[in-house]
């Protein structure tokens, strides 16, 4: 069952809480600067994401607010596209590529390794929050494949031992 | 205004110049099955139960979408036409978990009248049986996600009679879902008029007014005992 | 700006040349490898061995040998053998070898450096259009690009050429579009261009139509579109700005995958320099041609490359197909004549008002005009980016320039078109390239995606892999894809596992036959292409999976 969000009219109001983060202000100097266009929805998630790490209930009303849509397209759209995510992610984010050219090159041994290696599941994050796992769809590094994207960074020619080397440093943080 | 001149199934018909495929053949009493088509909202064209074939082009195409144009030559109802749909309902009744002796839309669904129309007697597919939910938070509707097949009739209604837009659709692929507000209990939405057009516009059981499910067939056996015993022991207990 | 002034940019950008130039690239794929701080040690090492007045370092886009980099071409025009040294596999630490090379004259070989053969196939026999400037100038720099002639051809354009003359130019030309249907470019553009703004519709701004440049490059294993982009963005909004002047719109979109940060920087940078210089904004080379051009990011859905669902994403919604028709040309952004067009399109039309439309219709086949960018990759021992004439056989590009499947194995297949393709078994390799034969074998030319298969490869593996693909990002608007899709990934997935019936084979091909003609976008009416292609040359493989009915 879903958890109901807190119900409120949908005000300017309704961040209050965090109505002093700074981040909020780059979001709402964000949305002026695509004069609140409907259309600039996704270029706004996307921004709002960067700054608050994922998509929650609250900041997507107070999207929906600001550009006058419906809730539920806001949430429609949050939910259509692959990137946006309305859960937290953990610290560090491993991304296997699955394009043709990885799997062709044995990527899909690369995912067994993170998945023995961290203990989850592709889409999953790690209890203690520390290492997201998740697949892409080709970065269009097929020259260097398969790849794998540790944090942002896209590392070519990898191997489970590669893979698993590296996240052990994730997870020996915790 | 021009009118056109076509042939439909043999049949040579005239419509007007602006008029769909659909239009036309209603009109000329061709029946064409549609499941996402509801006369006076937008058409998307999703359930592809409406395709027909036009001579000269390899495409087949969308009655509710495609408008006439002189001389065309339409089948609507050829056997791969036939086996397409019927393969199409298979798909729905496979997807969802359709159970029609207890849905509440059992004698009047149009899915369950489209499966009678093309003839499906049994499902090729594997069923998916989802997991899925029944939300049942708002006075006065519920809806039952179960009996769903993503038609956007509600979702169309909502937004273009009523004007809310209190439905979209959420997710997508096998994953797509109709949603309420945040994804939140229908009840708590905020903005819901409770008009009841989207539950007008359901082709299946998946939204009900409340009150007419099974689960709430409730027998009062209390109010027979209370008459036994007013009658039989002349004892009137409330 | 007028044209003096452009070729003042130009003249100043040559003179400042020196005569030792080192090129290092900085594309994604050599910058994953460390490229950046390659670029950086030979800076250093330049300048420590005094040699600033001679030689630049400069980073430019990709060089094309993509698996083996960083790549580092070094030319010197005191030489006279024309053919500079193009070394693979750079690390920082080769930096001062590299620069200590340039200094004695007999140019003694490091043991540490490996050179690429730059008289190797892969190289000699690429013809590059629409990658002329990739590897040559400096992507971040708008006058690199001027000096390589750049936005000459737009000024020409806008002050000889009537609209009707430059779609006239584009359509003798023979281009077709690159996304991979192959439409017409030229009619398409005529078609945007006598279309009619719908009347009495609120206007949005003063725009009627517009130009909108896919580059939302979802076909894994296709990467030349990000590799045009990081190269040589400029030439995609010269021929973005060439299209909105031959069919009337002053305001253009370019639609580009969020998992492509790179590109997206370096088309921020290219859009702000050229604003800045006049050759974009109101008042293009002082004419009264206004051209604005804003970036729309994806967010990770592939139908997004559908256009319908392109403009919807444009618009901010979810990225769902519709209907067609109305196409985009008579009704597309916000209901208004939208022209849409591929990037590698786009990259064509600057060198064909530059150097003529009978100079491009020479080159390539009978129906298919001019070269094409192919992203060769899997197991070849060659991958990277190719540009071949229409025409090449499929052998040409896999054996002689891809330099054959790797570690000695035997090519099996060649996938092409992605998800929306098929699989080109080896004994069709002497098919010329273009898109009309492709097509005949069961795939499509595609955005040019080309991966290799050895025989390790199993095709009902191959199949059930795309088929996942196509299940992940159907968008599920339409009943045959969005349930079809699941259906096929199940029946594959039984077939793979052995405990498939005949009965099931004869399902799954019903199945695809079904979804191929009933689901409302390319999306679902491609998806079946890649089991019917390999059922159709290796159906074999699939009976041999079948279950014993015996054993049953």
């Amino acid at each position: 069952m879903v958890t109901p969000p807190p119900i409120r009219t949908a005000n300017s109001t309704s961040l209050q809480h965090m109505s002093n983060d700074s981040r909020l202000k780059v979001l709402d100097a964000t949305m002026k600067r695509h004069q609140y266009q409907q259309d600039a929805l996704i270029e706004i998630l996307h921004k709002a994401q960067e700054l608050f790490g994922y998509l929650g209930n609250d900041l997507l009303l107070y999207i929906a607010y600001h550009l006058k849509l419906p809730p539920s397209h806001v949430y429609g759209v949050a939910t259509f596209y692959h990137l946006f995510s309305l859960t937290p992610k953990g610290i560090h984010r491993c991304v296997v590529c699955i394009g043709t050219a990885c799997y062709v090159k044995g990527a899909a041994a690369l995912l067994s390794a993170v998945e023995q290696c961290a203990q989850i599941h592709p889409g999953e994050t790690t209890a203690d929050d520390q290492l997201s796992f998740s697949t892409a769809r080709c970065l269009g590094a097929c020259g260097i494949a398969p790849a794998v994207v540790f944090d942002g960074n896209v590392c070519g020619h990898q191997t489970p031992e590669l893979v698993c080397d590296r996240l052990q440093t994730f997870l020996a943080q915790r | 205004m021009t009118v056109k001149t076509l042939t439909i199934n043999d049949q040579l018909i005239s419509a007007r110049e602006a008029e769909t495929i659909l239009q036309a053949a209603q009109e000329a009493g061709i029946q064409i099955p549609t499941l996402c088509y509801l006369a006076g909202v937008s058409e998307v064209g999703a359930c592809r139960l409406c395709l027909v074939e036009i001579s000269g082009s390899h495409k087949l195409q969308p009655a509710c979408v495609t408008k006439v144009a002189e001389g065309m030559v339409i089948q609507t109802n050829s056997e791969r036409l036939q086996n397409y749909r019927r393969m199409i309902i298979e798909m729905l009744f496979a997807e969802g978990n359709h159970v029609c002796s207890v849905c509440v839309s059992n004698g009047h669904c149009e899915l369950q009248n489209l499966a009678v129309e093309m003839g499906m007697d049994h499902v090729r597919l594997e069923y998916q049986f989802p997991h899925r939910t029944v939300d049942v938070s708002h006075d006065r509707f519920g809806i039952d996600h179960n009996r769903c097949v993503l038609c956007t009739r509600c979702v169309r209604v909502c937004d273009e009679l009523e004007g809310v837009h209190t439905w979209d659709v959420a997710g997508r692929g096998a994953k797509s879902h109709v949603i309420t507000d945040l994804n939140q209990p229908w009840g708590t939405s905020s903005t819901c008029t409770a008009c009841g057009k989207c539950v007008a516009a359901c082709p299946t059981g998946a939204l009900f007014d409340q009150g007419s499910t099974v689960g709430e067939m409730v027998h009062d056996r209390a109010r027979i005992e209370f008459i036994v015993n007013a009658r039989q022991k002349r004892q009137w207990q409330l | 700006m007028d044209f003096p002034e452009l070729l003042a940019i130009a003249n100043q950008e040559r003179q400042s040349q020196k005569a030792i130039r080192i090129r290092c690239c900085v594309a994604a794929g050599c910058l994953s490898s460390n490229s950046l701080v390659v670029k950086e040690r030979l800076e250093i090492a330049v300048t420590e061995a005094g040699l600033v007045d001679c030689v630049k370092v400069s980073g430019v886009g990709c060089m094309r040998l993509c698996c083996q980099g960083p790549l580092v071409q070094v030319d010197d025009s005191t030489q006279s053998e024309g053919v500079g040294i193009l070394y693979k596999a750079v690390t920082p630490d080769h930096a001062p070898a590299i620069v200590s090379t340039l200094q004695s004259l007999a140019a003694p070989e490091s043991p540490y450096l490996q050179q690429a053969d730059l008289r190797h196939p892969f190289f000699t026999q690429q013809q590059a259009i629409v990658l002329e400037n990739s590897g040559i100038i400096d992507p971040e720099r708008i006058e690199s690009y001027i000096a390589a002639e750049g936005y000459h051809a737009l000024h020409h354009v806008l002050r000889e050429m009537s609209s009707n003359q430059v779609i006239n130019e584009i359509m003798r030309s023979g281009l077709r579009g690159r996304g991979g249907a192959g439409y017409p470019t030229g009619l398409k553009w005529a078609t945007v261009a006598k279309a009619m703004s719908p009347q009495g519709e609120a206007l949005r701004t003063a725009n009627h139509k517009f130009v909108v440049c896919n580059a939302d490059e979802g076909d894994p294993g296709a990467f030349m579109d990000r590799s045009i982009l990081e190269s040589d963005p400029h030439r995609v909004l010269e021929g973005m700005a060439i299209a909105a002047y031959a069919i009337g719109a002053s305001q253009g979109y370019i639609y580009i995958r969020a998992e492509y940060p790179l590109a997206i920087q370096r088309l921020q940078i290219a859009i702000h320099q050229a604003q800045k210089l006049g050759l974009l904004g109101s008042r293009v080379f002082d004419s009264p041609f206004d051209f604005r051009i804003d970036l729309r990011m994806g967010a990770g859905a592939y139908v997004c490359g559908e256009e319908t669902a392109l403009m919807a994403s444009i618009e901010g919604k979810r990225g769902i197909p519709s209907p067609r028709p109305p196409y985009p040309a008579e009704r597309g952004l916000w209901g208004f004549p939208t022209l849409i067009n591929n990037v590698e399109t786009f990259a064509n039309v600057p060198p064909i008002i530059r150097k003529g439309a009978d100079w491009y219709a020479s080159i390539g086949t009978e129906k298919s005009k001019g070269t094409k960018v192919f992203a060769l990759a899997g197991k070849i021992r060659n991958t990277g980016l190719i540009e071949v004439p229409m025409g090449t056989t499929i052998r040409q590009i896999v054996e002689e320039m891809g330099g054959g499947v790797s570690a000695g194995g035997v090519a099996k297949a060649v996938q092409t078109g992605g998800p929306s393709g098929g699989c080109i078994p080896a004994s069709a390799f002497d098919t010329p390239v273009d898109y009309e034969s492709l097509t005949q074998l069961g795939s499509i030319m595609g955005s040019g995606g080309m991966i290799v298969m050895d025989q390790s490869t199993r095709m009902v593996d191959v199949a059930h892999y795309f088929m996942e693909f196509c299940r992940d990002e159907s968008c599920g608007k339409c009943i045959p894809c969005r349930v079809g899709t699941v259906q096929l990934y199940q029946l594959l997935s039984k077939i793979r596992e052995g405990k498939a019936t005949p009965a099931d084979l004869d399902l799954l091909e019903e199945l695809c036959d079904m979804v191929k003609y009933t689901s409302l976008c390319g999306l679902g009416q491609s998806a079946p292409n890649p089991v019917l292609s390999t059922l159709r040359y290796f159906r074999n493989e699939y009976e041999a999976l079948m279950m014993n009915s015996n054993e049953s």
